[in-house]
């Protein structure tokens, strides 16, 4: 299925040229189909995250307008846009030229390339497009039945909890299968180790043992009455689960809760993607692709993409040397035992093995990896100095932000943090039936960052508005836990033991 | 192609002007009107509304950087935006970063804010005469004799009465030839003009304060730069004393005691009188304190000195009054009941940093 009707025959030719050289170097991409829109029409697919047809929300006006404005005031503009799907669409913009068309097709092979083959996409649903479209109609028809208004209230209400969902679902099993009812209803009585031999049984089996053994079980069967049985990380699936919506409500709350899933993976790979659509371009770019009248302009564009902000973290930039250091790497042999326990400055510098796996080595790291294990594996100290890389934090006493260190380890895990559960405080239901009242609590898994209160307080406002009883959020504010409360009409809060 | 998303569009402009939803209004933020010189960026206020989520507290968090410079040392530009891993949609887009220039900005700033343009004082006061040379006259002085001119009258003369010879083209210029250079006196209206900052540095002006004047005298002086191309500042900083100071004082220094209002304006008035005489140079008195004065006694002597002498030689007076825990903010109610309808003083209560969008214009907007 070819459709490339929508792009003239000039680039047409371009667009046969770079994906020529994209499958000569091993890129394994979805069919993809180019569009070239004109500046509102790409600014106005960007508001909608990458898709014509989205269901109405003021916030995509709200992106819009800022994408707009940031247009005509010369500030910035979209180059380049591709969606996860199959096939993948992507989008030019008219007015750019052609070399940038060149440089933009290229970058999106390597995005589709990565959609493709890395595991955290498989899951996803690859006729987005349509299921998006879809998503629109029924919020549309909710409208024409209830109201604007009130749909988007709700909207607006489920927004606001679309990071409670458990990014790592997709990839593990939570829950175990359930257990028949009989099964599940009888009290289950302690045996104790198996005898044969009657008068050694209360040696064997001690009272006390055996009333510890029974503990254990009514614990067991104890924990299974409690709801949830184990903390529940997916708060939308537990809200869609328990809370008393409506029919309308309940399809509203699935609807945003999918798109966050299908979303997800790409923020939870940003710097591999983007750094690995960044290393295809350069290299197609560099190698094949470029005229040598187009290279002054493809320079200016390329090292755009590439600058760096003191306080930001280009992703781009990270993620094409990360690369590039590991092809290197492989290609030289610099890992693994020897490599790791040498500690000659001077031979480090110049180990060279000559193996040559880089490029298959960075193929299969494509694959299997995402932008946490890929840092926490392959950030080098070398690779930390070399880019300069340090971390910074707000110093209350200049009231300015710092740059406070360059330790590697630091700098790592400063990196880690920022990427673990997607730079997200991590918030499960721990009780859906709190205090035996039917109140719901959430705990946030406190690692060392605190929340921040006032926006806490108005999303529990929003959490209380789905489960209708009173709600609870239970988090440290510095270092001591305090439990956050919303009973509908007022907020109160107290410190606890946890 | 009428576009799909006009009608979110609409709905979220209807949101931001107040029309429906007020639910929504705690949470829009007007994107703060930040601008910095140089290389370092400027962000465009637009109104953005904040959907809260469960999210860390920004200064607690910190990041990873990349570049030059010491531990220790601040970030240079401005603040960062904490969480590069944030809940989004990055399907890849670029967003490439333009140098905006003053101008621009202050176009932006224009636009975004609906200012008129400024008209400097009538050019019946303000004149300044510059020659410009705009004809030819039979007479003058030889200095300024236009010979193109010359020689074409001599050249006419010639043909006329039959002495010019083409075959031997020798033109000579008689006395009644000569051609001249005239100038008239041109009448410019004057576009020099100076903004005399005035702050108060007691104790109650804190680091917040501060930064809320540094940044809107940053937009006050781009917008008057662009209409005036001489554009001079005076910092004077004061509590019972007032000094004049360089800029870099102006914004740093934080002296303690007591607060007289009146020696600043005494001040300025000194500076006007010896430096900037009205008749020439349009004069733009901005003052930003808590609103705490020492005395009643000390706010009527303000008041005369407005009153006599800052009002009637100045284009515009403007108080800028920012909200500080300490300050009783009882000035800018002494200056509303006595110049409340004077129509070049400006007052403007100032509560934080999203104050200073409706600030600028008030003080901005009455084009003057």
């Amino acid at each position: 299925m070819h459709k490339h009707t929508h792009l003239p025959a000039r680039l047409h030719d371009i667009r046969q040229k770079v994906e020529g050289y994209a499958r000569e170097y091993g890129l394994d991409f979805y069919e993809t189909v180019f569009e070239v829109l004109g500046f509102d029409e790409i600014n106005m697919v960007a508001a909608y995250g990458g898709f014509p047809n989205r269901y109405p929300h003021w916030r995509f006006g709200m992106d819009y307008e800022r994408l707009a404005k940031g247009y005509e005031y010369g500030l910035s503009k979209i180059y380049e846009m591709v969606i996860n799907n199959d096939p993948s669409y992507a989008y030019l913009l008219e007015s750019n030229m052609d070399v940038d068309q060149k440089l933009v097709m290229a970058h999106v092979f390597g995005h589709v390339d990565f959609f493709k083959n890395n595991f955290m996409f498989q899951h996803t649903n690859r006729k987005m497009m349509d299921q998006l479209a879809n998503h629109a109609t029924r919020v549309r028809r909710y409208q024409d039945k209830l109201g604007v208004e009130m749909v988007e209230d709700f909207i607006d209400r489920c927004l606001s909890l679309e990071n409670l969902i458990d990014y790592q679902s997709p990839y593990v099993k939570r829950r175990p299968d359930r257990p028949n009812d009989e099964e599940a209803s009888q009290r289950k009585i302690a045996h104790g180790f198996k005898t044969e031999r009657e008068y050694m049984r209360e040696y064997i089996n001690p009272p006390e043992f055996m009333q510890a053994e029974q503990k254990k079980l009514d614990d067991e069967a104890a924990r299974k009455k409690k709801f949830p049985e184990r903390p529940e990380r997916d708060v939308l699936l537990f809200l869609l689960e328990n809370a008393p919506l409506e029919r309308w409500e309940h399809d509203v709350l699935s609807i945003i809760r999918e798109e966050a899933y299908y979303f997800a993976p790409q923020g939870q790979t940003k710097i591999m993607n983007e750094g690995w659509a960044t290393y295809w371009h350069s290299k197609i770019m560099t190698e094949k692709a470029l005229d040598a009248s187009e290279v002054i302009d493809y320079a200016d564009h390329h090292s755009g993409t590439l600058a760096t902000h003191p306080g930001q973290l280009n992703p781009y930039k990270l993620g094409v040397e990360l690369w590039r250091d590991l092809e290197d790497r492989w290609n030289k042999g610099r890992f693994g035992k020897e490599y790791d326990e040498c500690d000659s400055f001077v031979e480090r510098r110049q180990w060279d093995k000559k193996l040559g796996l880089g490029r298959q080595k960075i193929f299969e790291v494509r694959k299997h990896y995402n932008d946490v294990t890929f840092i926490d594996e392959f950030l080098t100290l070398e690779f930390v100095l070399e880019q300069k890389l340090f971390t910074y934090g707000y110093n209350e006493k200049h009231q300015r932000w710092e740059i406070l260190e360059r330790e590697f380890k630091k700098v790592k895990e400063k990196l880690l943090h920022m990427l673990t559960n997607f730079g997200q405080p991590t918030i499960g239901v721990e009780d859906g039936n709190f205090e035996n009242r039917g109140e719901l609590l959430l705990v946030h898994k406190h690692d060392g960052v605190d929340l921040k209160l006032d926006y806490a307080r108005e999303t529990l406002r929003h959490v209380q508005t789905l489960w209708r009883r009173p709600v609870n959020l239970a988090t440290r504010v510095e270092g001591r836990w305090t439990q956050f409360r919303f009973d509908g009409r007022e907020h109160s809060d107290r410190r606890v033991e946890l | 192609m009428a576009l799909k998303i006009k009608q979110d569009h609409a709905r979220f402009r209807d949101i931001v002007r107040g029309r429906i939803k007020r639910n929504l209004k705690k949470y829009i933020q007007k994107g703060e009107l930040i601008g910095k010189k140089g290389k370092d960026f400027i962000t465009i206020p637009i109104p953005t509304i904040d959907i809260p989520h469960f999210r860390f507290g920004e200064k607690s968090q910190g990041g990873v950087g990349q570049g030059d410079g010491e531990p220790g040392d601040p970030l240079s530009q401005g603040d960062p935006q904490p969480g590069s891993g944030q809940a989004g949609q990055g399907e890849g887009q670029h967003i490439l970063e333009v140098d905006v220039s003053l101008e621009e900005l202050a176009d932006i700033l224009g636009e975004e804010l609906a200012l008129p343009r400024i008209q400097p004082k009538g050019k019946d006061r303000i004149v300044a005469t510059k020659l410009r040379y705009t004809g030819i006259s039979p007479s003058g002085p030889e200095s300024l004799r236009h010979f193109k001119r010359t020689y074409k009258q001599a050249l006419r003369r010639q043909i006329a009465s039959g002495s010019y010879n083409w075959r031997k083209p020798v033109i000579v210029p008689v006395r009644e030839d000569r051609r001249y250079r005239t100038w008239k006196q041109v009448p410019l209206p004057e576009t020099n003009a100076v903004v005399i900052y005035m702050m108060d540095v007691s104790g109650s002006m804190g680091d917040e304060q501060k930064e809320i004047v540094r940044i809107e005298s940053f937009w006050i002086d781009t917008w008057l730069r662009k209409h005036y191309k001489g554009l001079e500042t005076r910092y004077i900083i004061h509590d019972a004393v007032a000094r004049e100071v360089d800029r870099d004082t102006f914004f740093h220094t934080r002296e303690s005691g007591g607060t007289m209002i009146s020696s600043a304006y005494k001040l300025a008035l000194e500076l006007i009188e010896s430096d900037y005489a009205p008749s020439s140079w349009n004069v733009y008195p901005f003052h930003f304190s808590d609103g705490d004065n020492w005395s009643a006694d000390d706010t009527r002597v303000c008041v005369e000195i407005l009153q006599e002498r800052i009002l009637p030689a100045v284009n515009l007076f403007a108080y800028g009054q920012v909200e500080s825990p300490y300050g009783s903010g009882q000035f800018i109610k002494d200056l509303r009941e006595a110049f409340g309808e004077r129509e070049n003083v400006a007052l403007s209560e100032i509560a934080d940093k999203e104050g200073i969008y409706g600030s600028i214009k008030t003080f901005l907007g009455q084009g003057r």
